[in-house]
């Protein structure tokens, strides 16, 4: 056995089904140890994109995701996939070769200091410098990635380490780490003090974020918000949580949120935040919202709370079990009622002011022939079936989907820290290869869209039947957005142009096409689209000028 | 604010780089970091002098506490510690001034380490700001180089229910 053999014995001892990489020689001993072991491997068109990919995989499973890169470029093209994963807290682990250990440092060919260079968006990073240590680093590593707030951790193995004889392999029978200890359990006493809060409060509100879905506590908070009838709304990465259409939802906030979402925020006088960062897109002014408010803030990772907002109540704990434990008490009383009632009031505005948007914008068709995104986004989603994963990829075809898409028991999947534009196909990618049972649609622009293309390949060769949108408008459409209310219309840089034909680009990767080019085709054109069990491609042609 | 920070890591390759790249990356200020082995070969003690308003001061202590080589992190500041600091000072003499440049030492309990005809170190170890002080006393003269270890501090010696 050589190091390779034990890495690849590694993998099989978690429970890896699927790798996503791309080889060179710095990584060639793994992926020839890997071609007998049963380990299914992708071979993705750019590193990048099997980063992404096993984002999507790791996000649809619960499991870790695991992507392999050669060394140098190799490693430093699967950089942004480790920086996404990293900003939603998403589980991976990613290996790299790297150039023998005698020759590290010197700059020889294909080398580059990985571990050096993602060291401030990983959980952690190895270098493995000796063939024993390749159990225990790959138990940790796993369990790094999995455990607490989740993350990507990098290994990055020189090939003499690879090629290393190796005398025995002993996979630890448990991790060893005594500075790793994250807390799970919620304190008893901060719990004790939610609950009392919970029942002074007469406008409380439960703010959800992606840590809800990372800790699988979906059932567990959805419970509790049912039990009492409180209401919840969301950040972009906590879409999902609840089916858009429940009646104790009120929508996701933030600049990009529903204004009735915001207004929920804004009016309660008491806020849960479960497993969300605060950050600037959700809440902009941590200071302003809370203020006179009771704020408790839930999340595993102890240096989130109080980052942006100082919280009355802080309390450190997985949400799941803070939920589990939340729940354990039946005696509560909490009436809210009445708050409900105003709520959905503001909703039923709110509703209406979009149906009139949406109606208008649809009569205007006679001048314009053009497809209206939030009426086609809507009408895509309620044809979709109730498990179903949309992937949002990163622009205004990301806010049209936060804001219309119609979630039901199914995943919405974004890159929602981050912002990596082309995320939406290698990730909706890796959903498919993880759950061909489910239908997995990928919503993207023509700017992200060209950015990870070149999976369509990998798509067809693997027969991944993951369905692809593409809104185009022939620009780079949020920030067309945005130059057009900062800089007077001053548009620069911005203007993409109307290639690729994407039905000659669908041609070229064997795959099916549909165009849909008029409101009145929308439901005719999802419905084929969705039927179709190959590969397919929706071109949709939208107006530049439909803001998000 | 300034707070101390004393931080048991890993003796591993790579760590005070994790550690320092941590204080860049969230724009938190370092005034002075020194780092050594400690009794136990495998754990190294690093003590970081820091400032900021309390909310950076808080997130530094989180985010230390989230670093996986981090084993143990205590803050403290300089009236809760037994705090030094080591400086050397090589500086250029002349007949005029090397008096006083001798009455300084003494009066500051440093000495006089190295010497030639025309230059002479001296080493002081004393609490950051006497070293502070020391230093300033040199404003007239020629400074040939200055070296200072950083502050390295413990907490003060409590017996239980003190």
């Amino acid at each position: 056995m050589n190091g390779a053999d034990a890495i690849v014995k590694c993998l099989q001892e978690e429970k890896v089904e699927v790798v996503f990489g791309y080889p060179g020689v710095a990584i060639a001993p793994v992926f020839d140890s890997i071609l007998s072991s049963g380990i299914r491997t992708i071979l993705v068109r750019q590193e990048q994109n099997a980063g992404h990919a096993a984002s999507g995989y790791a996000r649809i499973t619960g499991k870790v995701g695991v992507a392999i890169a050669t060394s140098g470029p190799g490693a430093e093209n699967l950089i942004t996939g480790i920086a996404t994963a990293f900003a939603d807290s998403i589980p991976l682990v990613c290996i790299t070769g790297q150039v023998d250990s005698r020759l590290m440092g010197s700059d020889v060919f294909q080398e580059a200091d990985i571990s050096g260079a993602v060291e401030s968006f990983v959980k952690y990073s190895y270098i493995i410098r000796n063939p024993e240590d390749i159990p225990r680093i790959f138990r940790e590593a796993f369990y790094l990635a999995s455990t607490g707030r989740k993350g990507p951790v990098l290994i990055d193995i020189p090939q003499d380490i690879q090629h290393a004889k190796m005398e025995s392999f002993v996979w630890p029978k448990q991790v060893k780490m005594r500075t790793y200890k994250p807390t799970m359990q919620g304190h008893a006493m901060q719990i004790a003090k939610v609950l009392t809060q919970l029942q002074k409060a007469k406008r409380p509100i439960l703010c959800v974020g992606g840590g809800v879905l990372l800790a699988d506590a979906k059932k567990e908070v959805r419970d509790f918000a049912e039990r009492y009838g409180i209401p919840v709304v969301c950040t972009m990465m906590g879409l999902g949580v609840l089916p858009t259409g429940h009646p104790l939802f009120f929508g996701m906030v933030g600049n990009n949120g529903q204004l009735y979402g915001n207004r929920a925020m804004n009016e309660a006088d008491m806020i849960i935040m479960a497993g969300c960062r605060v950050a600037d897109r959700s809440i902009s002014q941590p200071d302003l919202i809370t203020s006179g408010k009771v704020l408790v803030h839930i999340d595993v990772d102890p240096a989130e709370i109080g980052k942006n907002a100082g919280p009355t109540i802080p309390l450190v704990g997985d949400v799941k079990c803070v939920f589990h434990d939340f729940l354990t008490h039946d005696d509560l009383s909490i009436d809210c009622g009445d708050w409900v009632e105003t709520l959905n009031g503001y909703r039923r505005q709110g509703e209406k002011r979009r149906e009139a948007t949406m109606k208008l914008a649809l009569a205007e068709k006679t001048r314009m022939k053009w497809v209206d995104p939030r009426a086609f986004v809507r009408g895509l989603s309620l044809a979709m079936e109730d498990n179903a994963v949309y992937v949002a990829d990163v622009g205004q075809n990301q806010l049209w989907s936060c804001a219309n898409a119609v979630i039901r028991d199914g995943s919405f999947l974004t890159s929602g820290g981050m912002g990596t534009m082309g995320y939406a196909v290698p990730a909706a990618m890796g959903v498919k290869i993880a759950r061909p049972d489910l239908q997995v649609v990928a919503v993207c622009g023509d700017g992200g869209f060209q950015m990870t293309m070149m999976e369509l390949a990998t798509m067809k060769y693997y027969g991944v039947a993951a369905k692809i949108v593409v809104l185009k408008n022939g620009w780079l459409g949020l920030v067309r957005q945005y130059q057009h209310f900062s800089y007077h219309d001053r548009f620069s840089v911005t203007d993409l142009g109307e290639y690729p034909h994407l039905d000659m680009l669908t041609k070229a990767y064997d795959m099916d096409f549909i165009r849909l080019t008029d409101n009145d085709d929308i439901d005719k054109a999802v419905q084929q689209f969705l039927a179709d069990e190959k590969p397919v491609l929706m071109e949709v042609d939208v107006d530049p000028n439909v803001l998000a | 604010m300034k707070r101390i920070y004393s931080v048991l890591v890993e003796n591993r390759a790579g760590v005070l780089c994790k550690v320092a790249g941590l204080f860049w990356r969230r724009c938190f200020n370092i005034d002075s970091l020194a780092v050594g082995e400690t009794d136990d070969p495998g754990i190294s003690h690093m003590v970081i002098v820091s400032s900021g308003d309390q909310r950076t001061l808080e997130q530094i202590e989180k985010q230390l506490n989230k670093k996986v080589d981090v084993i143990r992190v205590r803050t403290f500041d300089e009236a809760e510690a037994t705090a030094r600091e080591l400086m050397l000072i090589k500086v250029r003499y002349n007949r005029e001034n090397r008096g006083d440049i001798i009455e300084n030492c003494q009066i500051m309990g440093a000495s006089i380490v190295d010497m030639s005809p025309s230059m002479m170190t001296i080493q002081i170890c004393d609490t950051p700001e006497r070293v502070q002080m020391f230093l300033d006393t040199f404003k007239t003269v020629s400074i040939v180089e200055v070296t200072r270890t950083g502050t390295l501090a413990v907490t003060k010696c409590r017996e239980q229910g003190q």
